[in-house]
């Protein structure tokens, strides 16, 4: 039994390295071609100033699809996260009025993520109720939530010491970029190389296998969905804090910019599979999709069928290249 | 084994989803009268039909979503299958140049072509139905606002409103097709091989395909039923509210998937009627017609469904644990 469970675990390992390289090599390439594709059609797209304006308008997507890659990975999904990401900006622009510190305004957000996420992921995991359910609900109770109590009502004279995403290291290193390339980084290695992060793979691939191994595939989905509240948290500063107001409603469709970039950037839905860079890359590549619609002059209106069809089209291509992978390993 | 397992749960899953269903009736009933002593607007017919007018779109697509959460399977497209849909009809109408009964025509049908699409690539192609349909939530809407531009669609012909604000022998228009619409999926659950079959296949999915049942084809039916009921619940929202936005039916996927939750359809698939479905309808609509009454804002409302659909799922799943224990 144990010799089973081993190979399951070892076997996304092998192929873990395989499309390490091929999902995220790809999506560079993708990148690149499309810049110099848009760049060869209207050579302001490749200005520097609309470069940088992509990377720090989406990094708190990036940031955000770390923790959905996690929580997709584990075998789950979230669609709160938008809504959640909504309420963390509101609640940190309001205390940074209210003249609370600016730490605190930082801190407060992040610290109720992870609650929020983290008791969602105890429902999942100990009173076993489907993650798409316990999610929907919860989008629904922060969204109607965050209306009613602010009215959608826009924070303005936000002090300028709180804009977090305005800060640049050493005066060339923006904040937004730092943090997106710094969590992506510590992210990928502590899931690559530390027993809680493979954890993550073992429980997505296989719970049982992974609680015959000594892992509490329980304990892992809780873990899992506090990280996903904490780079929620992570995210939603930086998108608080990127503009002069902020407008307390939640962010349309937020959720599902988040959820494309974790399976464009080659976490599988059937859990056990992905990387944090695939997603940080593929989060990159969206928004440059939707920058360049407009150099291209199609309607940016066009931008969430890009997206459906990005998702399907790497679903289709994960799942063949599953059934391929399986029909060669014929035993 | 597979018959050895089958059985017993076969015996006691309608017993007791009988019991659900008296149960959530009789919650019904108390909350009913509870409102109408908060309110004396609430017991009224007029208010009563007029809730009725205002839960047909929902509960059209309620019913197929029924049979797609009992053989296992969710649904999350539907509200964007609404917005595409609303979105073809008037654009067909307006921009292409359609008779508008031909216009009707095709939003439906491309109501369940979008419903195929889902069922295609779950059945043949093995994508899980969770992420095809989140791929699709946002390839429809997409297509409904990259179509539309953002442009709405009114000046409709004074009879296409007949559908969503006539009456016919003094009940809205709609309400005759939502219960027609019950009758034929009631019957068709309870009575049918192609009901049972749902049934069996969220039972155990492998035995059923065993036993022979052609699981892929009546998957790819039902997904198919959920686009094009989605396309029919698009005509009538248009009808009613006289406009045509691509934003239109967003946010479905809760009120659809809470009514058929609360209702007793267990989310694991396997178990579920339409009768339970119907009263699980008819709760969140007076859940939201008793809070509008009482002054609780649009927004406050999906709290109360959001946490309604959590809960409602805790407790059929506690109590189906407290059953298998007990069995």
């Amino acid at each position: 039994m144990s010799a089973i469970a081993m190979e399951t675990r070892a076997a996304p390992r092998a192929s873990l390295l395989r499309r390490l390289s091929s999902q995220e090599v790809l999506l560079a390439i993708a990148i690149v071609v499309l810049a110099l594709v848009v760049g060869a059609i209207n050579p302001r797209f490749l200005a520097t100033r609309n470069l940088s304006d992509i990377l720090l308008g989406n990094a708190y997507v990036a940031v955000a699809a770390i923790g959905m890659s996690m929580v997709i990975i584990s075998g789950n999904i979230d669609i709160s996260v938008g809504a959640l990401i909504g309420v963390l900006a509101t609640i940190s622009g309001s205390m940074a009025v209210a003249g609370y510190s600016i730490a605190l305004a930082w801190l407060v957000p992040v610290l109720v993520g992870i609650a929020v996420m983290a008791l969602q992921g105890a429902v999942i995991a100990y009173l076993r109720i489907p993650a798409i359910v316990v999610t929907l609900g919860m989008l629904s109770i922060l969204k109607g939530g965050l209306i009613s109590v602010t009215g959608g009502k826009w924070i303005t004279d936000l002090p300028d010491s709180f804009h977090l995403a305005d800060i640049e290291l050493f005066d060339i290193l923006p904040m937004p970029v730092l943090i997106m390339v710094g969590a992506t980084i510590l992210a990928a290695l502590w899931m690559r190389y530390t027993a809680q992060g493979r954890a993550i793979y073992a429980t997505g691939g296989n719970p049982e296998a992974a609680r015959l191994c000594g892992i509490s595939p329980q304990v892992t989905v809780v873990m899992v969905f506090a990280l996903h509240g904490l780079f929620a948290g992570i995210a939603a500063l930086l998108f608080a804090t990127q503009l002069k107001v902020i407008q307390s409603t939640v962010p349309p469709n937020l959720e599902l910019t988040i959820i494309t970039a974790a399976v464009v950037g080659g976490v599988s839905i059937l859990g056990g599979v992905g990387t944090v860079i695939g997603s940080t890359l593929a989060a990159i590549l969206i928004a440059e999709i939707a920058s360049a619609l407009v150099f291209v002059s199609i309607s940016p209106y066009w931008i969430r069928a890009v997206q459906g069809g990005l998702i399907l089209l790497t679903e289709v291509a994960d799942i063949v290249r599953r059934q391929r992978r399986v029909a060669g390993d014929s035993r | 084994m597979t018959s050895l397992a089958a059985a017993p749960p076969e015996r006691r899953v309608p017993r007791w989803l009988a019991r659900h269903e008296t149960l959530l009736a009789a919650v019904l009933i108390v909350a009913l009268a509870i409102l109408g002593a908060l309110n004396n607007r609430f017991l009224t017919l007029d208010n009563l039909l007029n809730q009725g007018r205002l839960m047909t779109e929902v509960g059209l697509i309620a019913l197929p979503m029924t049979f797609v959460i009992i053989t296992g399977g969710i649904d999350l497209s539907v509200g964007s299958v609404v917005g595409l849909c609303a979105i073809a009809l008037g654009y067909s109408w307006k921009n292409l140049g359609f008779p508008l009964p031909a216009a009707i025509a095709f939003a439906i049908a491309l109501g369940a072509i979008c419903g195929f699409i889902n069922g295609f690539f779950i059945t043949r192609v093995k994508v899980p139905p969770l992420i095809m349909t989140i791929a699709t939530l946002a390839l429809y809407r997409g297509f409904a606002e990259g179509i539309s531009q953002a442009h709405s669609v009114r000046g409709y012909p004074e009879w296409f409103y007949f559908m969503g604000q006539g009456e016919l022998f003094g009940v809205p228009t709609q309400l005759w097709l939502l219960v027609a619409a019950i009758i034929i999926a009631g019957v068709a659950l309870d009575r049918t091989t192609f009901g049972r079959s749902l049934y069996a296949i969220g039972a155990n999915e492998t035995a059923a395909r065993f036993s022979g049942l052609p699981v892929d084809r009546i998957k790819l039916l039902v997904y198919t039923l959920s686009g094009l009921m989605a396309g029919v619940s698009a005509y009538v929202l248009v009808s009613r509210v006289t406009t045509t936005r691509s934003d239109m039916g967003i946010g479905y996927e809760l009120d659809v998937i809470a009514a058929v939750v609360l209702g007793g359809t267990s989310i694991f698939g396997g178990s579920g009627t339409i009768w339970g479905t119907v009263v699980g309808l008819v709760m969140i609509q007076l859940l939201k017609d008793g809070l509008a009454l009482t002054g609780v804002k649009g927004d406050a409302t999906i709290v109360v469904i959001g946490t309604v659909l959590i809960a409602s799922t805790l407790l059929a799943s506690s109590l189906q644990k407290r059953r298998d224990v007990g069995g």
